[in-house]
C-alpha cells in the first residue's frame, strides 16, 4: 500500500520487461556489480544447465536495495555488500539458502566464512563471491618513503595530490579508525570528531572519486589515493610505480556475497547459478577478469602464476586480514546521521 | 494550441480542404496530437504527480512539508545557491558567445546551414562522454596540459574547481542557446532593417531598437535552455568538479541513491519552483511576440 503509486508508474514502466518474462523454459533473474563476472561464465552456465540468464547490473548497494524492496523484477540471485546483507536479513528481503544444492560451497575458505558470520551469523544467508581490503594506493616516486599509515592523506604536505574515496561509510571508516575508533561507531562525540578531520582535509582533496581512482592514478593525476585491494592489483599492472598498502592503524574488510532474494521465483536455479560460480576452474576464470580476491581456496590452488598466487595485495597473510573489520549496518537513523555529516564536512 | 499552429502550417492543403470549412482542419489536427497526448500523460504527468505524492508524504503516507523544508538546511541551501550561482554565470557566458553567433549565422546566407550542422554535430555523440572527454582535456596530465607543458607554458588548473563546471555548462548548453536565437534572426523581415537604416538610424541604433528587441523571443527560449538543464545538472558537477563542489542537483541524485526518495522528490519540488518562475517569464514573451517563439 505504501508504494501504490509508485508501483503503478512501476508497472507502466516494467510493463513489457514482465510481458517478456512469460514461461519459456527455464530462467533465473541476476543482479550483480557491473563488471564483475566474466561474460563467458554466463555462456558456459547456459550451455551447460539449459537455464537462461537474465542479467542485471548495479553500481551502488543502496541503489540495489529499493529495487530488491519493491520487487518490480524479481531477481532470483543478487550480490550485495557484507552490511547490505545484514540490512536485508533484518529487514526480512532473504530467504536461507539450501546448501544441499550448493555442494561445490565446500571450496569456500573457512576464514572468510567466519567474517562473513559477522553480518549473516551461521552462514545462513550469502555465499561469500569476492572480498577486500580497503588501502592505500600511493606513486613511489611522488611520495617520501614508504607509506603505513592513514596520516598522509591528511598531510598538508600532499595538498593537491590527494584522491579521497566518495563514499560515506569508507571515508568515515578511514577518518574513525585514524583517530583510534572503531569503525562502526555509532558513538556521536567519535562522529564529530571524525567529521572535523575529514572537514580539515577538504582543502588537500584534488577530488572525491570511486571507480576513476584506478585511471587517475595510472595517468599519475595525483600522488595518493584511497583504493579497493581488487582495483589496486590491476593498477599496479599497468603502473610499476604504485603500490598499495593497509595502514597499520587497521582497516575495513569487505565481502560480497550472492544471497536469495524472498521474492526469486526460481529459487533452485538461483544456487544452480550460484553451486556453478563456486567451481574453482569457474571461479578461477572469475577471478582473472575481475581480480578482485576470491574466497574459493579450490580456485586458489589452480592459480599458476606464482606472483599473483602469493601477492600480499590480492592474498594477505592473516595478520593484515586480523586487524581489519567488516562493516555492519548501523540502521536507518544512523546511516542518515552519516551521510548528512559527510555532507557537513564535504565543503568550505 | 502553438501544436494546432505547427499543423496548420505544415500540412499540405489538399483540394478538398480548400474548398471544405477550416473545422475540418482542425478535427484532423486534433486528432493528430492523439499520440503526443498519451505520450505527455505517461511520460510527463504521471511522473509529476509521483513526484508529488512522494514530496508531499512521509515513509508512512502521512502528510508532511518537512521534505520539502529539508530545503532550508544549511547544507541543501549552500548547494541550491551555488546551483544557481554557477548556472546563472554559464548562462549570460552562453548568451555572450551565442548571440555574435546567431548573427554571423543569420547574415551567412549560403555556408550557414553547414555551420549549423557543425554547431548540432557534437550532439550526434552522448552528453556523459562529451564530458569525460572534457575531464581528459582539462586534467593536469590531460590533453591541454601535455602541449602547455611542452612549450614551458605555465599550467593550466581548473579541473575540479568552480571554473571547470561552468566551462562544461557553457560547452553542454551552448547548442541551445545559439538555435532559437538563430531562428528567430533569420525571420527578421529584413525591410524593417532597411527601414530603420533609412529613417537614419546607424547601426548600433539599428541593433539597440529594432533587431534585439525583435529577437527577444529567441534570447528569453535560449537563456531557459540553457539555465534549466544547468540548475539541475550533477553530471558535470561530478566529472569536472570531482564531487567537491556539491550543487542541488547532486543532492537530490544522492538522496534518490540511497533510496530516500520522499526529500529528494520534496527537493526536487522546490527546483520545480525555479524552473516554474523562467517558464512564466517566457510564456509572458511568447504572448508578446504573437506566436513567433520556437520552442
Amino acid at each position: 500500500m505504501k508504494n501504490f503509486i509508485g508501483m503503478i508508474a512501476l508497472l507502466i514502466m516494467v510493463a513489457l520487461l514482465t510481458a517478456c518474462g512469460s514461461k519459456d523454459g527455464e530462467k533465473v533473474y541476476v543482479l550483480n556489480w557491473g563488471d564483475y563476472i566474466d561474460p563467458d561464465v554466463i555462456d558456459l552456465f547456459e550451455k551447460e544447465t539449459g537455464i537462461k540468464v537474465v542479467y542485471d547490473d548495479f553500481q551502488q548497494n543502496e541503489e540495489m536495495y529499493p529495487k530488491i524492496q519493491a520487487g518490480a523484477i524479481n531477481y532470483d540471485v543478487v550480490c550485495p555488500s557484507d552490511y547490505m546483507i545484514q540490512k536485508m536479513i533484518e529487514n526480512d528481503l532473504l530467504q536461507e539458502i539450501n546448501f544441499d544444492n550448493i555442494p561445490n560451497f565446500k571450496y569456500i575458505d573457512s576464514v572468510h566464512l567466519e567474517s562473513a558470520e559477522e553480518f549473516d551469523p551461521g552462514n545462513k544467508y550469502s555465499v561469500p563471491y569476492t572480498w577486500g581490503t580497503l588501502g592505500i594506493l600511493y606513486n613511489k616516486t611522488k611520495v617520501e618513503g614508504p607509506v603505513d599509515s592513514w596520516d598522509i592523506l591528511f598531510d598538508e604536505k600532499y595538498a593537491g595530490e590527494i584522491l579521497m574515496i566518495d563514499s560515506v561509510r569508507d571515508a568515515f571508516a578511514i577518518a574513525l579508525v585514524s583517530l583510534g575508533y572503531d569503525l562502526n561507531s555509532t558513538n556521536e562525540a567519535e562522529l564529530e570528531e571524525a567529521k572535523a578531520l575529514l572537514k580539515k582535509q577538504y582543502p588537500l582533496v584534488q577530488a572525491y572519486v570511486v571507480d576513476q581512482v584506478r585511471d587517475k592514478m595510472i595517468g599519475e593525476e595525483a600522488a595518493v589515493g584511497v583504493i579497493y585491494s581488487g582495483e589496486a592489483i590491476f593498477t599496479q599492472r599497468e603502473n610499476p610505480d604504485l603500490e598499495y598498502v593497509v595502514p597499520k592503524e587497521g582497516s575495513n574488510v569487505w565481502i560480497d556475497g550472492w544471497v536469495i532474494p524472498k521474492n526469486s521465483k526460481n529459487k533452485e536455479n538461483a544456487e544452480a547459478f550460484i553451486n556453478f560460480l563456486c567451481d574453482p576452474k569457474i571461479a578461477l576464470m572469475n577471478f582473472e577478469f575481475i581480480t578482485y580476491s576470491t574466497p574459493n581456496y579450490g580456485a586458489w590452488e589452480l592459480i599458476e602464476d606464482q606472483d599473483v598466487k602469493n601477492s600480499p595485495v590480492a592474498f594477505p597473510p592473516n595478520e593484515i586480514i586480523e586487524r581489519c573489520t567488516a562493516f555492519k549496518y548501523l540502521g536507518e537513523d544512523m546511516e542518515r546521521n552519516y551521510m548528512h555529516k559527510w555532507n557537513e564536512a564535504k565543503g568550505k | 494550441m502553438k501544436l494546432r499552429n505547427v499543423l496548420n502550417t505544415k500540412t499540405p492543403k489538399s483540394p478538398l480542404q480548400k474548398k471544405g470549412s477550416s473545422s475540418i482542419r482542425i478535427r484532423n489536427s486534433k486528432w493528430l496530437s492523439f499520440p503526443y497526448i498519451l505520450w505527455m500523460i505517461g511520460f510527463i504527468i504521471i511522473p509529476i504527480l509521483v513526484i508529488l505524492y512522494y514530496g508531499l508524504t512521509n515513509t508512512d503516507t502521512s502528510l508532511t512539508l518537512d521534505n520539502v523544508l529539508a530545503i532550508l538546511d544549511p547544507i541543501n541551501l549552500r548547494s541550491l545557491r551555488l546551483a544557481l550561482g554557477l548556472s546563472w554565470k554559464s548562462t549570460v557566458i552562453c548568451l555572450l558567445l551565442a548571440y555574435p553567433l546567431a548573427m554571423i549565422l543569420s547574415k551567412a546566407k549560403n555556408k550557414s546551414n553547414f555551420i549549423v550542422m557543425i554547431i548540432i554535430l557534437p550532439m550526434w555523440m552522448n552528453f556523459l562522454l562529451r564530458t569525460i572527454a572534457w575531464q581528459n582535456l582539462l586534467e593536469r596530465t590531460g590533453v591541454i596540459n601535455t602541449v602547455l607543458k611542452f612549450f614551458n607554458l605555465p599550467m593550466l588548473n581548473i579541473i575540479n574547481t568552480p571554473n571547470a563546471i561552468i566551462l562544461g555548462m557553457v560547452y553542454n548548453f551552448l547548442p541551445f542557446m545559439v538555435l532559437p536565437i538563430y531562428n528567430v534572426l533569420i525571420k527578421i523581415d529584413k525591410d524593417i532593417v532597411n527601414a530603420a537604416r533609412d529613417l537614419g538610424a546607424n547601426g548600433i541604433q539599428t541593433f539597440l531598437k529594432i533587431i534585439f528587441p525583435l529577437s527577444l523571443p529567441g534570447v528569453i527560449s535560449g537563456i531557459t535552455m540553457a539555465f534549466v538543464p544547468s540548475l539541475t545538472t550533477f553530471v558535470i558537477s561530478n566529472i569536472l568538479g570531482g564531487s567537491k563542489i556539491t550543487l542541488i542537483g547532486n543532492v537530490i541524485e544522492q538522496e534518490f541513491r540511497v533510496g530516500n526518495w520522499h526529500v529528494g522528490s520534496g527537493l526536487s519540488l522546490v527546483l520545480m519552483i525555479f524552473i516554474l518562475i523562467s517558464m512564466a517569464i517566457v510564456s509572458k514573451f511568447d504572448k508578446e511576440s504573437e506566436g513567433n517563439s520556437l520552442w
